[in-house]
């Protein structure tokens, strides 16, 4: 296998005395999605804050990889420029959309840092630049190019906050992939879908694993999503890596077996 | 149950709610109508004068008043009532296509209002008063609406570009549009240098912030006496000119270039259509700047900020952007303010200006521009209107001052706004960019933002 997209290296996270991720090493691929799985308050959640930047860890090192051997230290960066920069976009358990704002709007401040420099900061947008003008039509299509993927056109101009439960999930999807990037975190998406969104959320995963050239890291709890999606599982459990394979290793191995439900005493 | 069981069951908790209401505006009204302090000019300075009659009199109507709205128009058996459809006019403001007729129409007329029968110069004053305000409100309505940062010291940047025209124009001898772009620029700078530690602060702790900072402007003003003149100011501040021609009787003057009578009203129109320039320039940079990646950035910011870093934007500088740019227009207004005024001194920048601006942008709706404006004329010009209410002299006799109720009727139209427009005369926004149609978006989903 190639080299992977993101590394990451023993990392520790701690709050005060209480240590929420503990030596956590593991390896994420381009063109694959690879699920974190564990009971509840196994540290999934906070893992991925790390990767993401919305939290520092306390050790350990995150490196991603673009093309060309590009290299970024994760865990040294802000969480701005971790998306701005290292191109690595994420979706929140509970739904954060710019609710009052429309579907396309919602598209179009994801490609705010690329609209910036075409509107030469501001200054080039307030005389309405021929360049601009390109840029910002360009910028339409590709959100309509995501809303079409994820089925939400013809909410385009309604509020974001007026979208059903499942539809908001997809758009915010749609939003993190408007970013451009070549890792997408996605935390819990199938949190509160029914069997028929599931379903669909499970095809629009793979289309996205396949066609776009990123690696997909997700955290689940709903287990048909993720074993039948899931290319790599990582299973934590009190902080700690207890296993790490395909679905039925992961499914086949004790350790886990164990930590869900369990172990009969003897 | 018939109708009658039901009136005569919530008739007592009626009068009980009743009851309790009066016993309440009793101790309210106690100490403002029962007793009236006067000075004598004796030994014992003040004394007291007891009002009783007047207090019975404020309770009664509190009680009637009271049951009046229980039969009329209190939701039934604690059920809110839905919504009722909103005024007409006020709702129309917030559609797309009433804002493109009204807009105008306004425009026409504010160019027109001189040249109007009855404006005479305190009528023109009048409008440049309320011009002015409803270009601050327009800047402040970037940080407060659109950013939804809670800035309480709005005043400050008002008073830098203020201070900015006058100190530049006497110290060395710059013109109007020479001090224009620097106040406006040193406003911005303030904006930053502000904005630079307290954006780490949200919601009530910024605004504590920014309440002080406006204060500390003031308090310097007042006491750097070397440089701003203290509490004394700096007069004689040169006034601008048309093109380098100034509005006096010399022969090189404004009126004997054109071979026009020389007219002190002269000046004045000058006046008002510089102010309405700059509100306009004002109108159509703020709005554009609300299309552009910069605005959208900074209503995500408003509606979500941790999702808004997630997506890659610097949500430091995009605070500092809105701050800086909000108070630019502050500058220029104050700039203007000074050449208007040729006196500035520090009671100029008192809270109570902020607190004003911050009226018209909340009263007016949080990104309207046009609500803004009828804002800014119901609260200037609302003023000034009970002034013109000297005919209520004859009803209540010659001690009767109608200007000493504003405050009372100020409370009263806040009060009156929270019941009916709790989120300002036009609380739908509208779309930056939309794909087929553009449909405003509902008060209800907009965040107004925790910053």
């Amino acid at each position: 296998m190639s080299q992977p997209l993101l590394s990451v290296n023993n990392l520790t996270m701690r709050f005060g005395g209480l240590t929420a991720v503990d030596a956590v090493s593991f390896d994420v691929y381009r063109n694959h999605i690879t699920a974190v799985i564990g009971p509840n308050g196994a540290g999934k959640t906070t893992a991925f804050n790390c990767i993401t930047g919305f939290y520092k860890p306390t050790d350990g090192q995150i490196v991603l990889r673009h093309k060309y051997d590009k290299e970024f230290k994760l865990e040294e960066m802000e969480d701005f420029r971790i998306s701005q920069h290292a191109k690595v976009a994420r979706t929140f358990q509970n739904i954060r959309l710019f609710g009052g704002m429309t579907v396309l709007e919602n598209l179009m401040i994801a490609q705010h840092n690329h609209l910036m420099k075409a509107s030469a900061y501001t200054i080039g947008g307030i005389f309405n630049t021929p360049s601009y003008q390109r840029a910002q039509e360009a910028a339409k299509q590709k959100a309509l190019a995501w809303m079409d993927r994820v089925g939400i056109t013809d909410r385009a101009d309604d509020p974001a906050a007026a979208l059903p439960y499942g539809a908001q999930r997809k758009l915010e999807i749609a939003r993190a992939m408007c970013t451009d990037p070549v890792l997408l975190c996605l935390d819990e998406p199938a949190a509160g879908l029914n069997p028929k969104e599931s379903e669909e959320l499970n095809a629009l995963l793979r289309s996205i694993r396949d066609n776009d050239d990123v690696g997909i890291l997700l955290i689940e709890h709903d287990m048909s999503v993720v074993m039948e999606i899931s290319d790599h599982i990582i299973v934590l459990d009190y902080g700690r890596k207890i296993s790490d394979g395909n679905a039925t290793e992961v499914r086949n191995d004790p350790a886990v077996i164990k930590a869900y439900l369990g172990v009969v005493e003897e | 149950m018939s109708l009658h069981d039901q009136t005569s069951s919530s008739f007592l908790p009626m009068i009980k709610r009743s009851v309790i209401a009066t016993i309440i505006a009793f101790f309210l009204f106690l100490p403002t109508l029962g007793i009236k302090t006067s000075a004598s000019g004796g030994v014992d300075g003040l004394f007291l004068t007891y009002r009783w009659l007047l207090l019975a009199i404020g309770c009664g109507l509190i009680f009637v008043g009271r049951i009046v709205y229980e039969l009329f128009w209190a939701p039934k058996d604690g059920v809110q009532k839905p919504a009722k459809a909103q005024f007409g006019l006020v709702k129309a403001l917030g559609s797309a296509k009433v804002a493109k007729t009204i807009g105008p129409l306004l425009l026409v007329f504010a160019v027109a209002f001189p040249f109007l029968p009855f404006s005479d110069r305190y009528i023109l004053d009048l409008g440049i008063l309320i011009i002015t305000y409803v270009m601050l409100g327009w800047g402040l309505q970037i940080v407060v609406g659109l950013a939804g940062l809670l800035d309480l010291g709005y005043v400050a940047f008002y008073a830098v570009g203020a201070y900015s025209y006058a100190l530049l124009s006497i110290h060395f001898g710059f013109g109007f549009w020479m001090c224009l772009p620097l106040a406006g620029l040193l406003a911005a700078t303030w904006g930053i240098i502000l904005g630079f530690p307290v954006l780490r602060l949200r919601g009530d702790y910024l605004a504590i912030v920014t309440l002080a900072f406006g204060e500390i402007i003031r308090i310097i003003l007042l006491n750097w006496r070397g440089f701003t003149g203290g509490s004394n100011g700096l007069s004689s501040i040169p006034r601008p000119s048309f093109f380098g021609l100034p509005f006096n009787q010399d022969p090189g003057g404004f009126a004997a270039t054109f071979g026009l009578e020389y007219s002190s009203m002269q000046r004045i129109v000058f006046l008002y259509f510089l102010i309405l320039a700059l509100a306009v320039f004002t109108f159509f940079v703020t709005a554009r700047l609300r299309r552009l990646p910069i605005g959208r950035a900074w209503e995500a910011l408003r509606e979500d900020e941790i999702a808004c870093r997630s997506l890659g934007i610097n949500t430091v500088n995009t605070k500092l952007s809105a701050f800086a740019i909000g108070a630019m227009f502050g500058g220029f207004a104050g700039s203007f303010f000074a050449a208007k005024q040729a006196f500035v001194s520090p009671e100029s920048f008192n809270f109570m200006e902020s607190a004003t601006i911050l009226a018209i942008v909340v009263l007016g709706g949080m990104s309207s521009q046009l609500g803004v404006v009828f804002s800014a004329i119901a609260m200037v010009g609302g003023v000034e209107l009970l002034r013109q209410l000297q005919f209520l002299k004859v009803i209540f006799g010659n001690d009767f001052d109608p200007s000493q109720l504003r405050l009372l009727l100020f409370g009263l139209a806040m009060v009156l706004m929270m019941l009916w427009r709790p989120r300002g005369l036009v609380s739908t926004r509208m779309p930056t960019v939309f794909l087929k149609d553009k449909k405003t978006v509902s008060a209800a989903m907009i965040s107004q933002g925790r910053g």
